[in-house]
């Protein structure tokens, strides 16, 4: 037994001496504070942007990227006593509740937050500043619809239940993935209580295909990229990206987008309570509402920046519109019942 | 003289107890700092949740119906799975073993690269294939428990050429010949002396398979159509979606004494039906296939499983060399580039380079800690040793959300603060690369005549040169194998990588699924050259690490 003691202790020395010499020889090539920002998977910033924010401000950043946004979210609720990181981002409005009431974030009222639209300010007590938003829509593919006998591209959510879009559509599980989740939201906005249960049933009628997540749908089910539904749940800005990505180059998008029934998606940043540098954190805070952060934005992850007056790449001005009135439900209204939501939803079309 | 031995074996037998015992304490501490250690965390977090340490979600599994149905479809699907598996692939293991057909080597290489491919990719791969005016849509397989059992058999194939096909290759032809020469028929002669003499590795071949398909994760969620779950996914969902820990706890734990159980009846069947027997070289027991029927027989096994296994990889392949309907090299070209990528951080050939080192390391750590494992259970069968053998193979059954949060919280402070260190990535990997090891050297081990380490004893060797002389040449074979194994564990791995990877520690699954959750054709292309160079690295390292070693290993 005592063996086995000394033998444990002898590993976790010897793993642990390892461990620090990494640290250490991170921290010994540069001189300046490292502040650890934590992210969800689809989080991307341009190198040379990120590297002037190093070298003003002489902090480091280090990224860890922590899963899809609930996984991030919830590691971040499960290691409150001793934090990851300094920061994090990628908590949205869905998930803004369950953060908040974790109590996992320090206020902190960020420079520069007065460019920021009111709209997007969604804790008065600034313990999250918006740094992006989005429009979850239908997106459906231009060159599918409209010969050969097929019907006309889709309008509405409402249009998906009528018979002629039998099998067309594809769809994410939102008890998985946060655009399935999204258009779930936008369908209870639309039809309010009682009827979105009712459109979920006659959508299932009309043979709606439920995927696991986003790549799986879009990558894999969607006619744009070889699958064999038109009809895809995806964001307002896959127009863009399909110009942006597409391969061999193409000046005009294949994918369209339905502009009704669309649910705007807002993703926060905060500090985390038990940072290690709050100082370096909050600075990184401003520097992600700050202008350069902001116009990178569009192009690097795909979404919108919450900063008023940034200019906007021409790709995005051209194709990239945004839904006129998205559906809003509030942040404490989705988390009261986010969960009984999905579960109605589950019985509905799963069961 | 008789009295004499005894003596001496009493000495010998003390100093290899101790070497036993030292044999067992590293994987011991190993598994229990990294593995033990924070499932226990985790799951006493979940049950502690209300105060007093409540058993209760346990129960639920059994109680709530959901739940049970859960845990019926995960048993059913990975039984099934698994018989599957054998059917499939028993041809193609026969040909390994027996066949001395050219590019023998290559084909064990090769049948491993399924093994190591994401399962979103793979999915992608079959969707293709099945979806209704695919070359397989007559079927009518789009989603639901057919692809599953599919993609199952497709990932798992490798496990039992390669662990069956090993052992098999080394057993004494002539047991079958004196059998047939006696008059048994080809069948009999197979029952009676070849299946019996095969059973250990059956039984571990079959255990890996049945675990892996029990905990199977991203192919019942992809393929399964929404309303699919095993334990595994629903653990993940309760822990990752709805921080419910309570209920992730009892899933973890009712799926841990499903394994538990399990994995004791295995080792015992193992042990007992263990028989030494005299080895011989691998190439002593092939034989090159006579007349045109054989030649044909041999030739639809390799075709057969080729199809079955190549159709998925070539959809892959044609589609990382095609844009627009058009032959490109854009999509490689564009991952040699070290232009900037805001997404992956790094250009992708670092992730080749971060994965190969990962495998290497995780090698390493796997036979190092893996192959001290199997001597000492291979030493002495007995309730002790059937102990080890299942908490070896334990997290094989675990949730990798379950290893992966308890971490989190039972990792989190003075030096065991190793929350987001880099060292984690190859510890992860060997975790999972250990019970290889163990599971392709404690069969070969056994089966090593004890006689021959009694006289080499008594011709006065230590017991490090009596291992050194008498079983390290024999078991030489396995390790290769094992590490081929490990290695290509660590390749392939994703689901406890991504909650680790740092974006300068991107590995090729990572990066994979980082590109395809992008829109747009380029980045669709990108993760598809990607996965085809996943292929040809892993491939090639199998090769590699099968083909290193000493002349020596085929003296015996």
């Amino acid at each position: 037994m005592k063996r086995i003691t000394v033998l444990a202790i002898a590993m976790a020395v010897v793993v642990a001496a390892c461990g620090s010499s990494h640290t250490s020889s991170t921290s010994k090539a540069s001189k300046d504070t490292t502040v650890v920002l934590m992210t969800h998977d689809s989080f991307a910033v341009s190198k040379p942007v990120l590297a002037a924010f190093e070298r003003a401000s002489g902090i480091k950043v280090k990224v860890l990227k922590a899963g899809d946004a609930g996984a991030e979210l919830n590691q971040a609720i499960l290691t409150k006593d001793h934090p990851l990181a300094d920061v994090m981002f990628g908590v949205d409005n869905t998930f803004l509740g369950r953060a908040l009431d974790n109590n996992i974030f320090e206020p902190y009222r960020a420079g520069g937050i007065d460019r920021v639209s009111r709209a997007f300010v969604l804790d008065s007590q600034h313990r999250v500043t918006p740094v992006d938003y989005g429009d979850i829509c239908l997106n459906y593919d231009k060159t599918w619809f409209g010969h050969d006998g097929r019907p006309p591209a889709p309008t509405s959510a409402g249009d998906l239940v009528n018979p002629a879009y039998k099998g067309l559509t594809v769809v994410e599980n939102p008890a998985s993935s946060s655009p399935g989740l999204g258009f779930l939201l936008a369908t209870i906005a639309t039809y309010g209580d009682g009827g979105w249960q009712t459109y979920w049933a006659n959508l299932r009628k009309n043979g709606v295909l439920v995927d696991d997540g986003w790549d799986q749908a879009y990558d894999g089910d969607f006619t744009v990229s070889g699958g064999k539904r038109p009809i895809v749940v995806s964001y307002a800005s896959s127009p863009p990206a399909d110009v942006v990505f597409s391969s061999p180059h193409r000046g005009v998008p294949r994918v369209g987008v339905v502009y009704t029934s669309c649910f705007r998606q807002v993703e926060f940043v905060g500090v985390l309570r038990g940072a290690k540098h709050p100082n370096a954190a909050q600075r990184l805070v401003d520097f992600m509402i700050s202008e350069p952060f902001q116009r990178d934005v569009p192009l690097e992850m795909y979404v919108y920046p919450v900063r008023r007056d940034t200019p906007l790449p021409p790709v995005f001005t051209k194709f990239g519109a945004l839904a006129p009135h998205p559906a809003v439900i509030a942040p404490s209204e989705i988390g009261k019942h986010r969960d009984e939501w999905i579960k109605t939803w589950t019985n509905t079309v799963l069961h | 003289m008789d009295q004499h031995r005894a003596a001496l074996n009493g000495a010998a037998l003390n100093r290899s107890r101790l070497w036993r015992l030292v044999c067992l304490l590293v994987p011991l501490a190993f598994l229990g700092l990294f593995f033990a250690y924070p499932v226990a965390s985790i799951i006493g977090r979940g049950l502690g949740e209300r105060g007093h340490l409540d058993p209760s979600p346990v129960l639920d599994v059994v109680r709530d119906s959901r739940l049970r149905s859960i845990a019926w479809f995960t048993t059913w699907q990975a039984f099934v799975s698994t018989v599957c598996t054998f059917v499939v692939a028993w041809p193609l293991t026969y040909v390994v073993a027996r066949s001395a057909i050219p590019g023998r080597r290559w084909l064990r290489a090769f049948v491993i690269v399924p093994f190591v491919m994401p399962t979103v990719v793979v999915a992608i791969a079959f969707l293709a294939l099945l979806q209704p005016d695919g070359p397989l849509g007559f079927l009518g397989w789009e989603r639901g428990v057919a692809p599953i059992l599919l993609a199952h058999v497709f990932f798992n194939v490798a496990v039992v050429v390669r662990t069956v096909g090993t052992f098999w290759e080394h057993l004494d032809p002539r047991t079958v010949d004196a059998a047939r020469v006696l008059g048994a028929s080809r069948l009999r002669a197979f029952v009676t002396t070849t299946l019996p003499l095969l059973a250990p590795a059956i039984a571990a071949a079959a255990s890996i398979v049945f675990l892996f398909t029990f905990t199977s994760f991203g192919v019942v969620l992809l393929l399964g159509g929404a309303q699919r779950a095993t334990l595994e996914v629903e653990i993940y969902r309760q822990t990752a979606r709805l921080l419910d820990l309570r209920t992730a706890a009892g899933l973890a734990l009712a799926q841990m004494v499903a394994i538990v159980v399990l994995l004791a009846v295995t080792a015992r069947l193992q042990e007992r039906r263990a028989t030494t027997q005299r080895l011989v070289t691998a190439t002593d027991g092939v034989r090159r296939p006579r007349g045109s029927a054989q030649w044909v027989a041999v030739l639809a096994a390799v075709a057969g499983t080729g199809v079955f296994l190549g159709a998925p990889l070539v959809v892959l392949v044609v589609r990382s060399f095609s844009a627009g309907g058009h032959f490109t090299l854009a999509h490689y070209r564009a991952l040699a580039s070290t232009g900037d990528n805001g997404l992956l951080f790094v250009p992708a050939w670092q992730a080749v380079r971060n994965s190969l080192v990962y495998a290497l390391e995780a090698t390493a750590i796997a036979v190092v800690v893996g192959g001290l494992a199997a001597v000492a259970i291979a030493a002495r069968p007995g309730r002790a040793s059937r102990a080890v053998d299942v908490f070896i193979m334990l997290p094989l059954g675990t949730s990798a959300v379950t290893v992966g949060f308890g971490f989190l919280i039972a990792l989190d402070r003075g030096p065991l603060d190793l929350r987001t260190s880099v060292l984690l990535v190859p510890i992860a990997h060997a975790i999972v690369a250990i019970p290889f090891v163990v599971r392709a050297m404690v069969p070969v081990l056994r089966s090593i005549d004890p006689r021959l380490r009694e006289a080499a004893r008594v011709l006065g060797a230590s017991p490090a040169r009596v291992w050194r002389e008498i079983d390290l040449p024999v078991v030489l074979r396995a390790v290769g194998v094992a590490a081929g194994f490990a290695a290509a564990v660590s390749l392939g791995e994703f689901g406890a990588t991504v909650f680790i990877a740092r974006p300068d520690t991107l590995t090729i699954p990572v990066a994979i699924y980082r590109l395809l959750g992008r829109p747009g054709g380029a980045n669709f292309g990108q993760a598809m050259a990607l996965s085809t160079l996943l292929m040809a690295v892993t491939a090639l390292v199998v090769l590699l690490m099968e083909g290193v070693r000493p002349s020596r290993a085929t003296e015996f």
